[in-house]
C-alpha cells in the first residue's frame, strides 16, 4: 500500500527540486563564504572547511551504520531482535574519541582566535557608531568624519522600479580604507544594539550603547566590500548596510586631504559615492 | 505485571462531569494532559500562521506584503508563541498523559495545582497576542528581548512581560508536579533506574524549569521597570549595563533550549526500542548523558553572545564548555543506533518519526558544534544559518519528535488506531517541506544574509524563494496532522491493549482507551 505513494512522492520530490535547482543554476548564488580579503577571514574560512569536513564524515559514518540497519535488521526480512543491550566498552570507545575529536578542532581554533582579538600596534584607528538606522564614521588619527546611510531608492524597495545590482547594499558615502595597514575599529552605539560585519572581512561586532568594543582587520586587495546591521535595532533593521572601499594608501591619503573637516556639512549631502571622484570633487566645492 | 482488571468497574461512579464544567474544574491527569496539547497544537497553529506571513514577505525581493515593523512583531511572537505556547506545552501535555502510566500512578501528585497550570496559559497567551491590537502592536525585539531596544516598545511589550510572569508561574507549577509526582508516587518496584527514559527526561527537564523560569522572571521585571519606574538596569542612559540583560537572558535562555529537546529525547527514547523489538542501549548511560547535558547547560549560555565583546579568556572558555555537550548528545545518538542495530524494525508512522529526528537533529547538533567555534560564530552569528541551525534542533527535533509520539500514543489516548495511509503522508510531506525550508537557509547564512531582516540582496533570491515554498507546503501538510488526529478521535480501527507488538511499559498494560482512572490500586513492577 506504501510503495506507490512512495514512488509518487519521490517523484514530486525530484520534479520540485529540479525546477529550482535550474531556477537557482540560473542565477548567481553562493554555496560557502564569501572569498575572503583579509587573513582573518582567510583563517576563518579554512576553519570552517575544516569543521565541516569534520562533521560530514561523523555524519556519514553514523548513519550509513544506522541506514544499513534500517536495510538489514527489518521484521519483513525475517530478522530476529537480538538481546544486547549494554557495552561498557563500546560507551568508552564512543566517549573518548568524540574528545579527541574535539580537541584537535579546539586547537586550531584557539590559535585563530588568539589572533584576531590583538588589536594592538594598529596603525590608525576608526571609530564606528551605530545610530537607528545608519553609522557614523570618525577617523580618529586624520580628521574625517561622516554619516553613511543606504541610498536605494524607496522606488526600488516598493517594486515601482527594478531593483539594481547592490539593492540595499549601497550608501550615500562609502567607507574608504587604505590596504595593507592595520585598522582598529572601535565601536559603539547612541540608542540600541547595533552590529557592524562585513563577511569577506571576517569580522562581527556589535556596537553597543555605553561601550566600546574593537576588532581590527588588514584589507589584502582593492575593492568594494559591503556587509549589514547584524543585530535587530528596530523598524529599519533591514536597511543600514556597511559599504567599505578599499584603497591604495596613495588613494587613502588624497581621499583624507579632500574629506578633512571642517568641510564635512557639505561633504555628507553629496549625492552618493559610487565613485572616489565623486566624493571628491564635491569636496573641492 | 499489574491489575487492571480489578479496577475499571469503578469507572461507572467515578467518571468524568459533564459538558463545559468538566474542562475548568478537572483535576483528572488525562484530561488535563488533552486540554495541554490541545492548547499547544492551537498556538502550533497560531505561531506557524505568523511564521507564514514571514516566508511570504520574503518570498521575493522588496517589501510586498507587511510593513518592517509588522515583520518584526511577526518573527518575535513566532518564536514566543512556538517556544512558550507549541512546545513547553505540549511537552507538559505528554507529561500529564504519560507520567502517572508510566510509573503506575493513579494520578498526578497535585492535581488542583495541575488544573490551575493550565488553566494560566490561555489567559497569558490572550495577553501576549492582544498585544498586536494596542497602539505600537506586539513585541518587536526579538523573542530575545534585548535591551535597550525592547524599551523602545510599545504597551505590547508590557502585556508580554506579564504573560511571561504567568506562563513562568504555569512552568514552575508543572515542574513541581511532575518531581513529586515522580519521587513519591512510583509503584512498589519502580525504582528510580526502573523508570521509562522519557520520565527520566522529564525530572530533569522540570530541575531545569524550576531553576531558569525566575531568572527569565527577573530579567523582564527589571525590564519592565526600566520603561516605567525609573530604574535604569538596562539602560544605559541612566548607567545600566544592556549586556547584563543578555548574561541574564541566556542563563535562562540555554537552559530553556534543553527544556524544549530533553523531553523529546525522552520521546525518541520510548518509540525506538517499540519498532526494534529490542531494549534501549545504554540506558543507564542514557540517564547519566540527559543529566550532563542538564549539568553543562548552566555552564555555557555565553556563546549566545560572543560578537559583544567578552575578553579572550571568556570566549576561550565558553567556546570548549560548548564543545563539551558534543560528547554526552553523542552518546544519546550512538545509544539510539545501537538500540537499532540488530533489532527487528518495522517502519510505522512513530518509528519514521523518531529515525527523522535523530537523523535531522544530528544535522542540528553538528551545526551547533560549528557555532561553537568562536572565530567561525563571528561568521555565522545573526544569519539565517543560525535560522537553519535551531530550526533542525527546535522543528525536526522537538516538533518532530512531538508528532512522533502523538501517533505513538494516539491510539493509548482515543482508542483507535490513527489512519496508517495518512499518517505516512503527514510524515514525508513534513519531512520533505521543512528541509526543502530549512536547508536552504544555511546556504543564506553564510552567503552573508543576516536574520530578522524583511527584505534583502537580489543574490539571497533563489533561496528564499525555495525555503518560502517549502513553508507554505510545511504550513498546509499540518491541517492534514489535525485532520489524522480527529479521524482518530471520532472512530477508526479499534486499538488493543498493547497496541504496538514491542511496546513495553506499565501504560501498555491498562486498556485502550486508557481508563478515566488508572491504578487505582498500584501494579507491582518486579
Amino acid at each position: 500500500m506504501f510503495r506507490p505513494l512512495g514512488n509518487k512522492l519521490l517523484s514530486i520530490l525530484v520534479g520540485l527540486v529540479s525546477v529550482l535547482m535550474t531556477n537557482a543554476a540560473m542565477a548567481e548564488y553562493a554555496l560557502n563564504l564569501p572569498p575572503p580579503v583579509t587573513s582573518t577571514a582567510e583563517e576563518i574560512l579554512t576553519l570552517h572547511n575544516l569543521i565541516l569536513l569534520i562533521c560530514l564524515i561523523i555524519f556519514v559514518l553514523v548513519f550509513s551504520v544506522m541506514f544499513y540497519s534500517m536495510f538489514a535488521h527489518r521484521k519483513s526480512k525475517g530478522a530476529k531482535a537480538a538481546s544486547f543491550h549494554h557495552s561498557t566498552t563500546l560507551e568508552i570507545v564512543w566517549t573518548v574519541i568524540p574528545v579527541l575529536i574535539l580537541i584537535g578542532m579546539a586547537v586550531p581554533s584557539t590559535a585563530t582566535l588568539v589572533r584576531m582579538e590583538d588589536t594592538t600596534e594598529s596603525d590608525m584607528t576608526v571609530k564606528v557608531t551605530g545610530y537607528q538606522w545608519f553609522w557614523q564614521y570618525e577617523y580618529l588619527d586624520d580628521d574625517v568624519n561622516f554619516y553613511s546611510k543606504l541610498s536605494t531608492p524607496r522606488a526600488q524597495i516598493e517594486g515601482r522600479e527594478e531593483k539594481g545590482e547592490n539593492y540595499l547594499l549601497e550608501v550615500d558615502r562609502e567607507v574608504v580604507l587604505p590596504i595593507g595597514e592595520k585598522i582598529r575599529f572601535l565601536f559603539t552605539a547612541a540608542d540600541v544594539i547595533h552590529a557592524w560585519w562585513i563577511p569577506q572581512f571576517g569580522i562581527k561586532k556589535d556596537a553597543i550603547p555605553g561601550y566600546i568594543t574593537e576588532s581590527w582587520v588588514r584589507i589584502d586587495e582593492p575593492g568594494v566590500y559591503t556587509g549589514q546591521c547584524a543585530e535587530l535595532c528596530g523598524k529599519d533593521h533591514g536597511f543600514m548596510p556597511i559599504v567599505v572601499r578599499a584603497v591604495t594608501q596613495e588613494e587613502y591619503a588624497q581621499w583624507v586631504a579632500e574629506n578633512q573637516a571642517p568641510s564635512d556639512s557639505t561633504v555628507s549631502s553629496a549625492n552618493q559615492g559610487e565613485e572616489l571622484n565623486a566624493a571628491a570633487s564635491v569636496a573641492t566645492n | 505485571m499489574s491489575s487492571t482488571a480489578e479496577h475499571h468497574h469503578d469507572d461507572h461512579h467515578h467518571g468524568p462531569a459533564k459538558g463545559f464544567m468538566r474542562w475548568v474544574t478537572t483535576t483528572n491527569h488525562k484530561d488535563i494532559g488533552t486540554m495541554y496539547l490541545i492548547f499547544s497544537l492551537v498556538m502550533f497553529m497560531v505561531g506557524g500562521f505568523m511564521a507564514l506571513i514571514v516566508r511570504a514577505e520574503l518570498f521575493v525581493p522588496g517589501l510586498q506584503l507587511v510593513d518592517p515593523h509588522f515583520f518584526n512583531q511577526m518573527t518575535t511572537m513566532h518564536a514566543l508563541i512556538m517556544v512558550f505556547g507549541a512546545i513547553m506545552p505540549g511537552m507538559v501535555g505528554f507529561a500529564n498523559w504519560q507520567v502517572p502510566l508510566m510509573i503506575g500512578a493513579p494520578d498526578m501528585a497535585l492535581p488542583r495545582l495541575n488544573n490551575w497550570s493550565f488553566w494560566i496559559l490561555p489567559f497569558a497567551f490572550s495577553l501576549i497576542l492582544s498585544g498586536l491590537f494596542f497602539f505600537g502592536g506586539g513585541p518587536a525585539s526579538g523573542w530575545t528581548l534585548y535591551a535597550p531596544l525592547t524599551l523602545q516598545g510599545g504597551i505590547g511589550v508590557d502585556l508580554t512581560i506579564f504573560a511571561i510572569h504567568m506562563m513562568g508561574i504555569s512552568s514552575i507549577m508543572g515542574a513541581i508536579n511532575v518531581i513529586v509526582t515522580v519521587f513519591n508516587m512510583r509503584a512498589p518496584g519502580m525504582t528510580l533506574m526502573k523508570m521509562p527514559l522519557f520520565v527520566w527526561t522529564w525530572v530533569i527537564t522540570a530541575f531545569l524549569l524550576i531553576a531558569v523560569m525566575p531568572v527569565f522572571a527577573g530579567a523582564v521585571t527589571m525590564v519592565l521597570t526600566d520603561r516605567h519606574f525609573g530604574t535604569a538596569f538596562f539602560d544605559p542612559a541612566g548607567g545600566g549595563d544592556p549586556v547584563l540583560y543578555q548574561h541574564i537572558f541566556w542563563f535562562f535562555g540555554h537552559p530553556e533550549v534543553y527544556i524544549m529537546i530533553l523531553p523529546a529525547f525522552g520521546i525518541i527514547s520510548q518509540i525506538i526500542p517499540t519498532f526494534s523489538r529490542k531494549k534501549l542501549f545504554g540506558y543507564e548511560s542514557m540517564v547519566f548523558a540527559t543529566a550532563g547535558i542538564a549539568f553543562l547547560s548552566f555552564i555555557v549560555w555565553a556563546h549566545h553572545m560572543f560578537t559583544v565583546g567578552m575578553p579572550l579568556a571568556g570566549e576561550l572558555y565558553f567556546m570548549y564548555a560548548t564543545m563539551l555537550i558534543a560528547v554526552p548528545t553523542g552518546v544519546k545518538i550512538f545509544n539510539w543506533v545501537s538500540t537499532m542495530w540488530r533489532g527487528s524494525m518495522t517502519f510505522e508512522t512513530p518509528m519514521l518519526y523518531a529515525i527523522a529526528v535523530v537523523f535531522l537533529f544530528t544535522i542540528g547538533g553538528l551545526s551547533g558544534l560549528m557555532l561553537a567555534i568562536v572565530p567561525a560564530d563571528f561568521q555565522y552569528h545573526d544569519t539565517y544559518f543560525v535560522v537553519a541551525h535551531f530550526h533542525y534542533v527546535l522543528f525536526s527535533g522537538a516538533i518532530m519528535a512531538m508528532m512522533g509520539g502523538v501517533f505513538y500514543w494516539l491510539p493509548k489516548w482515543t482508542g483507535h488506531m490513527y489512519d496508517e495511509r495518512l499518517g505516512k503522508w503527514q510524515f514525508w510531506l513534513t519531512t520533505i517541506f521543512f528541509n526543502i525550508t530549512f536547508f536552504p537557509q544555511h546556504f543564506l547564512g553564510l552567503a552573508g544574509m543576516p536574520r530578522r531582516i524583511p527584505d534583502y540582496n537580489l543574490q539571497f533570491a533563489e533561496f528564499n524563494f525555495m525555503s518560502s515554498v517549502g513553508a507554505m507546503g510545511l504550513g498546509i501538510t499540518q491541517l492534514l496532522f489535525i485532520y489524522i488526529i480527529y479521524k482518530a478521535v471520532k472512530g477508526g480501527e479499534k486499538a488493543t491493549t498493547e497496541v504496538w507488538e514491542g511496546a513495553e511499559g506499565l501504560e501498555w498494560t491498562v486498556p485502550s482507551p486508557a481508563p478515566y482512572h488508572t491504578f487505582e490500586t498500584p501494579p507491582v513492577v518486579k
